[in-house]
């Protein structure tokens, strides 16, 4: 009886756990591992990393598991509030933000919270949910375009005022990755980034922070200053290259054990993971970013929904942009611009950003089937 | 209906999209591959490299000072290790000012150390530390230490200083360290032991310090230690011992010197012992002296300048940069010419009027109305200066000149010491480059012969000069090179080497002249009408002397010296020059005091004092000190008054007085 009970409690429980994407989560666990195995040897100096690390690992795979949870009509309907939420806290910042370090980016609700890491959410769900009412001519070559355009550049120019230049680059960067994908006309894509391309050098000599000008043309090059910014990028080359093949072995890497390697439990975790374990390693962390990309596209391009297809493919943009630009950032090949490596580097912050968007992506894949009603407009 | 079609439309698109997406995903990850082959694969030495230099850093070992020892082994000069206050400006967190102000609240912090650490810091890197104050308490060390948290960038090092123990006794013998200044430090990089001085802030800068920098200094070892990205030393690697650098141990006995300065009081002047047969110098003094410790840690200006602007001019090392004409001291040398060149047999007497006329000139005796009959023994026992007017008048400059040479009269010694002046030994040919300008001042004269021979005019040699030329008298021509160091102990295996040079030469010599010659020199000092007969009363041994009285400026004609009446600077240099015992000397002193006045007086009673401590280990028992009126004199330095001495000229009617004693 008791037991006929448990088997039916079970029964109705089961649903909700088989929301997880077997080879999806056990490639996630294979970095959460590394992440942790990485920070105890790098962060001997710094007792409670580990458990800090474990501590948020475990939460946001609890949120992450709720929010696989929600049904998409749930998440449609929220879709549109959550982006407003997001755009609304911005500029809250930008009038009464607290100021850390130089940036205006954190607001204090009873604790510190930083909305732009909502806001990367919040315009996935945003456009999804646009894109979801528009028709294929709407989302390729219309005027209707200037909408999507403005939900993206709103929130780019609030956290790119602040300055966050990393989170920025990311909003604007899946932004713009969703309209390509959404079916963006090759004239607008042509017509706009050429005159980009010719617009970011003057951009980054007068439209840009001090410190910011500074870290791109260190990065453009870092020999310049050895001891300033570009020590940075010098330091972070170093270890990837004094990693060789195999790597130095584990705990044994000198420039992230001797304090070298900067930032070497949160954004340059990658170069400490390349110094102990080689290129055998590094090659191993890309091949999983690889493939953890490769199913989350997969899943989206399953879904019979627009809106479950472009939250999907949002969110997996997001976290590819994430890999590539702290990737780029570690190796020497982008400006130190403060984007931490999702899944490796310690902090709950972003971890939890990236986390609630695999979650949208599980539930993309469990209601895959799903068809939701398509409409003009917003809602 | 258009709107399924739609639909399908849009997956059709949003799958080639997606396509796009995914290619162009790959690019990019490729490319984070193609990175990482090339810098972990291809570039992987090089960056191996780069992170080996990052970890490692080669610390240079400082080897310890090799020590200073006299003979008997007192030490003149040591290493002992204290803690200094030291400040990295790199490192600071907080303003200079402000932190030395915080620091003087635990260690206790004067003007005058604030005063030199802005000297160093001037000289100094900004990444290299500074000190700001040596020889903290361990008390001093105590406080700091539970504070030094507040202090990044300040730090107590524990440092090897040098001391002088005996202070300003043969203060010019052994010199003295300082800091490495820029112009140094420069000519070190630049030299081939740049490696060697990595790590050392010091550096010999006078005397045996100077000198024998290179032996003294030691082999710098280097430790290889891992360290942190903010430099702190995580642990040693490997380790090359340094090597200590080489003891000198001296030829000067310290006792001796220390009788002789006593004995000196505030007169000034210099004294050369010499072991004639060996060529040891045993006392080496140059008074006054000073305290070479005040140097170690850099000087303070009001010490600097007090030693500077004194007219006593403490810092000149007298003994080898001060030339004196040797007055009467020259005369057993002449004598010794005479004989060997066979102008004079000992017995040829000859009147002495009381001068000597050349050309109209008068040459004036000292003693008034002459002393009579004088052959060679009396010459040189009573100082008879008309004997040598004449001798000298008939031997010609060229000869006493070629025979003066090589007792080193005007020649380098060769002592192991830097800036050893020359002096001038005068010659027709000094004359004709000494005057270069005036035609009519070239030419050698013979009055100016006349003046050489009593040693006055031209003639101007140094104390040591002076000493090694009695020294190789009493050695009977055997010449040796006078220095100062005797042993040297290699730091690392303890050999010793000496340094002691052989023979450096033989003049050649009848043994009977050179023997006449030291008896007259006995005469000196136990005839009763010896003019060293009276300090030397009751000697217990025999001794051999010749004293000289040398004038420092021009005297009128028909003028007396007057010595009361003359400024103290002006007065006459005392001379003696000595050896004994006689027949087998074992020590060879010469000893000018300046302004001393008569050399009997001044000169002959402070080597009586030298000569009972070394043969018979007498100390002296009343100290002697003779007070030296200052106040009426005016800066004159040395070289000037040199200068002046020579140049009296010889024109008919004109007189030049003799010497005294």
């Amino acid at each position: 009886m008791r037991i006929n009970e448990r088997r039916s409690l079970w029964r109705r429980l089961k649903p909700y756990f088989l929301v997880f994407d077997a080879p999806l989560v056990l490639v996630m666990v294979l970095l959460f591992a590394t992440s942790l195995v990485t920070l105890y040897s790098a962060g001997i100096d710094f007792p409670g990393r580990v458990e800090g690390q474990v501590r948020n690992i475990v939460i946001a795979f609890v949120v992450m598991w709720v929010a696989a949870n929600v049904p998409p009509q749930t998440l449609m309907r929220m879709a549109v509030p959550i982006y407003t939420v997001g755009v609304a806290l911005l500029v809250a910042v930008f009038l009464f933000g607290i100021i850390k370090k130089g940036a205006r980016r954190w607001l204090y609700v009873g604790t510190d919270i930083q909305p732009s890491e909502l806001m990367k959410i919040g315009l996935v769900l945003g456009l999804a949910r646009w894109y979801h009412g528009a028709t294929a001519q709407e989302a390729s070559f219309h005027w209707k375009l200037l909408i999507p355009a403005g939900m993206i550049g709103l929130p780019f120019i609030l956290v790119a005022h602040q300055p966050d230049l990393g989170s920025a680059m990311l909003i604007g960067l899946t932004g713009a990755a969703m309209m390509f994908m959404a079916g963006l006309s090759w004239k607008i894509i042509a017509g706009v980034t050429i005159p980009a391309a010719i617009a970011v050098p003057f951009y980054v000599m007068f439209g840009m922070h001090g410190y910011q000008r500074n870290r791109v043309l260190t990065f453009l090059n870092p020999e310049g200053d050895p001891t300033g910014t570009g020590y940075h990028i010098m330091q972070s080359k170093i270890a990837l290259g004094s990693g060789g093949l195999l790597g130095k072995g584990y705990g044994l890497g000198s420039q992230s054990q001797l304090e070298f390697l900067p930032e070497k439990h949160t954004d340059f975790i990658f170069a400490a993971v390349s110094e102990e374990f080689g290129f055998v390693g590094s090659f191993t962390v890309i091949a999983s970013y690889i493939a953890i990309i490769l199913i989350a596209l997969r899943i989206a391009s399953l879904s019979h929904s627009h809106f479950g297809r472009m939250g999907a493919a949002g969110m997996t943009a997001t976290f590819a942009l994430y890999v590539m630009i702290n990737g780029a950032m570690v190796m020497g090949l982008a400006p130190v611009v403060g984007v931490p490596m999702p899944l490796l580097s310690y902090g709950g912050t972003v971890m939890l950003t990236v986390m609630i968007g695999f979650g949208l992506v599980l539930a993309t894949r469990v209601h895959r089937y799903a068809e939701l009603p398509k409409g003009h407009g917003l809602f | 209906m258009t709107e399924i079609k739609d639909n399908d439309r849009e997956i059709h698109l949003f799958r080639l999209r997606l396509t796009a997406v995914v290619a162009f995903v790959f690019i990019c990850f490729s490319l984070l591959v193609a990175r990482f082959v090339w810098l972990q694969i291809i570039k992987h030495s090089d960056y191996m490299a780069l992170a080996e230099g990052n970890r490692i850093a080669i610390v240079p070992v400082v080897p310890n000072r090799g020590l200073i020892v006299d003979r008997n082994g007192v030490v003149l000069a040591r290493n002992y290790s204290a803690y200094t206050l030291e400040i990295t400006p790199s490192k600071l967190r907080a303003s200079l000012d402000s932190v030395i102000d915080e620091l003087a609240t635990l260690v206790e912090i004067e003007p005058k150390d604030r005063k030199q650490f802005k000297r160093l810091l001037e000289d100094s890197k900004n990444f290299e530390s500074v000190p700001l104050r040596s020889r903290l308490s361990d008390d001093e060390v105590a406080r700091f230490t539970a504070q030094r948290f507040r202090f990044p960038g300040v730090e107590v090092n524990a440092r090897l200083f040098r001391q002088y123990p005996l202070g300003e006794v043969a203060s010019h013998v052994v010199g003295y360290i300082g800091r490495i200044n820029q112009a140094e430090a420069k000519a070190l990089e630049e030299g081939e032991n740049a490696n060697n001085y990595r790590g050392t802030d010091h550096l010999g800068k006078e005397g045996l310090e100077k000198s024998y920098e290179r032996q003294l200094h030691g082999q710098a070892g280097y430790e290889e230690v891992e360290k942190s990205a903010g430099g702190r030393a995580v642990r040693t690697l490997s380790r090359t011992e340094p090597i200590p650098g080489t003891n000198l141990i001296l030829s000067i006995d310290i006792e001796l010197q220390k009788v002789i300065e006593e004995a000196f009081g505030d007169r000034r002047g210099a004294l050369v012992a010499i072991e004639p047969e060996r060529g040891d110098i045993l006392a080496y003094v140059s008074r006054p002296g000073y305290d070479p410790n005040l140097f170690v840690d850099g000087i303070d200006s009001q010490s600097w300048n007090e030693l500077n602007t004194s007219l006593d001019r403490p810092m000149v090392n007298r003994p080898l940069s001060g030339t004196y004409p040797p007055g009467s001291t020259f005369k057993p040398f002449m004598a010794l010419a005479a004989l060997e060149l066979g102008k004079r047999n000992p017995e040829q007497a000859i009147m002495d009027p009381g001068f000597f006329m050349l050309g109209g000139h008068k040459f004036r005796d000292d003693k008034d109305g002459g002393h009579g009959y004088v052959n060679m023994f009396t010459s040189i026992v009573a100082s008879c200066d008309t004997y040598y007017y004449m001798l000298g008048n008939e031997m010609g400059i060229d000869n006493i000149s070629a025979f003066m040479k090589p007792f080193g009269f005007g020649q380098l010694t060769g002592i192991d010491l830097e800036h050893e002046k020359m002096g001038i030994l005068p010659s027709q040919e000094w004359k004709r480059n000494y005057f270069k300008k005036s035609r009519a001042a070239q030419k050698w004269v013979g009055g100016d012969t006349v003046s050489v021979s009593i040693g006055q005019g031209y003639n101007a040699y140094t104390p040591l000069q002076m000493a090694h030329a009695v020294a190789t008298l009493a050695n009977n021509g055997i010449q040796m090179k006078p220095h100062l160091v005797k042993i040297m102990e290699d730091g690392g295996t303890r050999a010793r080497t000496l340094t002691v040079a052989k023979e450096s030469g033989r003049i050649p010599l009848k043994q009977e002249n050179i023997d006449f010659v030291k008896r007259a020199m006995v005469g000196v000092v136990t005839e009763q009408n010896g003019t060293g007969y009276r300090p030397f009363l009751n000697a217990g041994y025999v001794a051999a002397g010749k004293t000289g009285t040398a004038q420092v400026v021009a005297i009128k004609k028909n003028e007396k010296y007057n010595a009361a009446a003359l400024d103290e600077r002006l007065r006459d240099n005392a001379l003696f020059i000595a050896f004994a015992p006689a027949d087998k000397p074992r020590i060879a002193i010469a000893i000018v005091v300046e302004n001393g006045g008569k050399g009997s007086e001044a000169a002959a009673p402070i080597v009586r004092k030298a000569l009972d401590y070394y043969l018979l280990g007498k100390r002296p028992a009343d100290k002697d000190r003779t007070v030296v009126p200052k106040e009426d004199a005016e800066l004159r330095p040395v070289e000037e008054v040199k200068a002046e001495q020579g140049i009296s000229d010889h024109k008919p009617g004109g007189e030049t007085p003799g010497n005294k004693d």
